[in-house]
């Protein structure tokens, strides 16, 4: 009787290399996801990942792909610009929640009202990473940041979470908005369906994609790796609520 | 996929067009198939000509949310390797300066037109020459410049858009055209070239992104972090700075023989100069005009060349004095004056006449 084997092996699309991010980040696991799909669909020799500027600024140092880097908030528009050119390739933006929802909002709303054929990552960590922690639009009502030093607070003016799923839903041009999380191996593996689903959309040329990923941020949060994991259950999903906001 | 440089449609040999479109129809001639831009007067024609011959030609056109998703959707159209353009005018300029500056640390070629309005700020919609610093000084953050082609007709606009393609090319940088209002409303005949007169061989683009199948993966950036990384870049820029310097200066000249005084306009300004010149030298004023084709690199070398026989220098510009300072740094000790007016004021042909007569008589 042949011996069951399953090897965990490295995905092709993802380097070999140590990565920046801190322990407990969930980059990791989402680059991991990203990579595996890109890997599973085959269609790696014709990819080109766009990075956003974050805390995934290098993300070309860990895959294996083409790449490109964007100006801060604008890779949906330079993603734009290559897919409309090139349909044969498979074309993904990976933006942080300042990058995608604050400065690059416009081309974020503009992009996915075209419709355009794209795949977009969205690494939802309630906070500006990269800059050292202030506060990003998702950041949640009462969340402690160097620019809300006593909580968000919307009295203030500080204003609320913004949903960009929830936002994003009603545009015609979008076939698929999701909201997941990496906060526990139930939803990892529900977040890697619904990327390759959002990769296949764009195979298929059936519009735009957005899975939206709840990431824990634990050194900015201030929190230990297992206890940023329950903050992401506990509290971002109260104002984040999981799930497809649209799938067609 | 490389761009097609050869346009479908066949053009007659002389067309009466504007300013705005015949740029436009000089681009889809080079080989230019992604436009990108945004509505703003006094470029509109030119969008709305791309509109309907990139259509045409199986390119692509995209009306953009903004300048800045405009220009780095050139971004993306230029990492895989297509012949790429967006257009403004002074306001939409500003939102550009990031995508310019990312294009040139990058070093991808695009081009970028900029027919200029009056500012600062909203300013007005009539021809103005006052964004002269913002385009030859980079315009954006960091150390880079950017070629600078300003026309002075309608001919000279397609001639140049077509070299832009070519300089960007060639260099691997973005390339500016900087015409303004009056060349990009005016009408005139004027025939196509097939091609820009550029001579240097332009290799083919190796660096495109999504051409994986046949090499490893390969990456577009302009960030370094290792330590050293980006002065050993800059480096690298400087140098081909250093070569587009030597090597693209263009100037032009207007009646110089035996000259004592020359005038120097660009763009719209040098249309208007040698109508000044003519009626100088029907007073027997020994005028001439010496017209900068390139803003950056700025022809010093042939400036300088006719420098020593001048006795008086006139600088005239559509704005407060910029360019004027170009021309101090190639002619130190140089006895220079200054004409201009900005916010859409246009110094006429009479105006400079009696500007360069009334600084004759106060020098003798
Ligand atoms: C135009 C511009 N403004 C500001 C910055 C500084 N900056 C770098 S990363 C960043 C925020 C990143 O936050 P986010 O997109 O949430 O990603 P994260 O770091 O949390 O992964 C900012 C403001 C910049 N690089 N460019
Ligand atoms: S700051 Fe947060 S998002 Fe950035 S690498 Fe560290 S844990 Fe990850």
């Amino acid at each position: 009787m042949p011996i069951m084997e399953h090897k965990f092996k490295r995905p092709k699309s993802l380097k070999d290399a140590d990565t920046h991010y801190c322990s407990g980040c969930g980059h990791g696991i989402l680059h991991r996801l990203v990579t595996q799909a890109i890997d599973e669909l085959g269609i790696r020799k014709r990819t080109i990942g766009v990075a956003p500027v974050g805390c995934a600024v290098v993300a070309y140092n860990y895959w294996d792909f083409d790449c490109a880097e964007a100006a801060h908030g604008r890779a949906l528009a330079v993603a734009t610009g290559m897919k409309r050119l090139r349909p044969d390739l498979v074309v993904f933006t990976y933006q942080g929640d300042g990058d995608l929802a604050s400065i690059g909002l416009c081309e974020t709303i503009h992009t996915a009202n075209r419709g355009e054929s794209l795949t977009c990552i969205f690494v939802n960590n309630a906070c500006y990473g990269m800059t050292g922690g202030q506060m990003a639009p998702t950041t949640v009502i009462g969340q402690k940041t160097t620019t809300t030093p006593w909580g968000r607070d919307p009295k203030k003016g500080d204003g609320w979470p913004l949903k960009v799923s929830e936002l994003l839903l009603n545009l015609e041009g979008v076939c698929l908005a999701v909201r997941c999380s990496l906060s526990s191996p139930k939803e990892i593996l529900k977040t890697y369906q619904y990327i390759k689903k959002a990769f296949t959309n764009q195979t298929e040329g059936r519009g735009f994609s957005i899975v939206e990923v709840l990431s824990p941020c634990p050194v900015i949060w201030q929190k230990e790796p297992v206890e940023a994991m329950r903050w992401v259950e506990e509290h971002m999903r109260k104002f984040f609520p999981l799930g497809a906001m649209k799938d067609i | 996929m490389g761009p097609k440089t050869k346009a479908k449609s066949k053009m007659p040999d002389k067309i009466l067009m504007t300013g705005n479109e015949a740029m436009g129809e000089a681009a889809i001639q080079a080989g230019c198939r992604f436009y990108a831009g945004y509505p703003i007067t006094p470029q509109n024609e030119l969008t709305a000509y791309m509109a309907r011959r990139l259509n045409q030609e199986g390119g692509v056109f995209i009306q953009a949310e903004s300048e800045l998703a405009a220009i780095n959707m050139v971004f993306g159209a230029s990492c895989v390797g297509s012949r790429a353009m967006t257009s403004s005018s002074s306001p939409g300029m500003s939102l550009k300066q990031e995508g310019i500056s990312y294009l040139a640390g990058c070093e991808l070629p695009a081009v970028i037109i900029n027919v200029m309005r009056g500012g600062p700020g909203l300013g007005n919609i009539a021809s103005s020459q006052a964004d002269y610093f913002q385009a030859t000084r980079g315009g954006g953050h960091g150390d880079y410049f950017t070629p600078v082609l300003a026309p002075f007709s309608v001919e000279e606009a397609v001639h140049l858009t077509m070299l832009a393609f070519d300089l960007a090319d060639y260099y691997r940088t973005p390339v500016l055209v900087l015409a303004d209002a009056i060349i990009g409303q005016m009408m005139e005949a004027m025939s196509l070239p097939s091609k820009s007169g550029f001579k240097k061989k332009i290799l083919p683009k190796n660096w495109t992104l999504g051409r994986t199948q046949k090499r490893s993966s390969s990456i577009v950036r302009s960030l370094f972090l290792k330590e050293g990384a980006l002065e050993e870049h800059n480096e690298r820029l400087r140098k081909k700075w250093e070569r587009i310097r030597r090597a693209e200066q263009r100037s032009a000249l207007y009646r110089t023989e035996g000259a004592k005084y020359i005038i120097i306009s660009y763009g719209s300004q040098a249309r208007i100069a040698t109508v000044a010149v003519d009626i100088l030298r029907n007073q027997n004023v020994k005028a001439g005009l010496f017209r900068p084709i390139t803003l950056w690199p700025y022809p010093e070398r042939s400036l300088v060349g006719i420098a020593d026989k001048i006795d008086m220098v006139f600088v005239v510009e559509q704005s407060l004095g910029q360019m004027v300072e170009d021309v101090r740094l190639s002619l130190p000790g140089k006895k220079i004056s200054f004409l201009g007016r900005a916010g859409g004021g246009v110094p006429t042909a009479k105006e400079i006449v009696r500007f360069v007569k009334s600084k004759i008589a106060r020098k003798r």
